[in-house]
């Protein structure tokens, strides 16, 4: 094989990492049960994937094509910034519009300070 | 930092000037210089060398990389499990952080590693609550990589 098949192979790889990894997300954000465990498998997997993907993307235009983009990893950066908001806001908006915990779970130290008379969050 | 920065800049233009060679590569040359002067006269400036301060960035970046893989498998094998058999919860962790850039970058990274995410911070930026996916398997993980993102943003952020 030449060299340019071995790029292109390991490549292929990087895309199917993080194609594994998003369905995996997947496969948890249809097991887990209820919102604020699948913010955890929605949010987290979904960066790796994509970051795999991405990089993937990245080495075939670096080397195939000889073209070095950047915009890939400024999207890898947007991603890692916006994905970790997204689901705060989910877990607390959920959380303050009362959206019971499974049953499975075994603490909560929220629930006192968000009822306290005078909040301090 | 940025003071430091300017100052850099300004000596790689001032090089290239002075060659009287408009190129990047001339550029790069004096911005090399520069470095090396501002490392001269370091002791000069209030804060620490700039490249310090880069150098502490690439180190949290290292250190996310890290814990975001680790807790990655940590998840997917609760995932993949044939039963799912956790024990999810909210805990409330204490951060030394004080600035609110500290503790929003605190709470990013936190919310970044599989297994935890940040879903209120008290007013007075003392506690972070964060709910955890398996509370047994991963609270004491997911404080210690709190204590070494802690660790590492301090060096960024602090002189």
């Amino acid at each position: 094989m030449s060299a340019s098949d071995w790029i292109e192979l390991s490549v292929a790889m990087l895309i199917l990492i993080g194609t594994i990894f998003n369905f995996i997300s997947a496969i948890g954000f249809i097991r887990l049960p209820d919102v604020y465990n699948r913010a955890h498998a929605l949010a987290k997997s979904t960066t790796l994937g994509v970051l795999f993907a991405l990089l993937g993307a990245f080495f075939f235009f670096l080397f195939l094509e000889g073209y070095f983009s950047i915009k890939l990893f400024l999207g890898i950066f947007f991603v890692f910034l916006t994905s970790p908001v997204s689901s705060h806001m989910i877990c607390r908006s959920a959380y303050r519009a009362q959206v019971p915990l499974a049953d499975i779970s075994v603490r909560d130290d929220l629930e006192e300070p968000i009822k306290a008379p005078s909040r301090s969050i | 930092m940025s003071k430091q920065v300017l100052i850099n800049l300004f000596i790689g233009f001032l090089w290239m000037f002075l060659q009287d060679d408009w190129s990047v590569l001339t550029f790069a040359v004096g911005y090399l210089f520069g470095l090396l002067v501002l490392f001269i006269l370091r002791r000069f400036f209030n804060d620490k060398f700039y490249i310090f301060t880069i150098n502490a960035i690439i180190n949290l970046t290292l250190i996310f990389m890290y814990e975001l893989f680790v807790s990655a498998i940590l998840v997917m094998r609760k995932i993949l499990a044939r039963r799912i058999d956790i024990k999810p919860g909210i805990i409330a962790m204490e951060t030394s952080l004080e600035s609110d850039l500290e503790v929003t970058l605190l709470a990013l990274l936190v919310t970044l590693t599989p297994g935890s995410v940040v879903m209120e911070v008290s007013e007075d930026n003392n506690i972070l609550y964060t709910h955890i996916m398996d509370i047994p398997e991963l609270s004491f993980a997911v404080n210690k990589s709190k204590v070494r993102f802690e660790k590492a943003i301090k060096k960024v952020t602090r002189p």
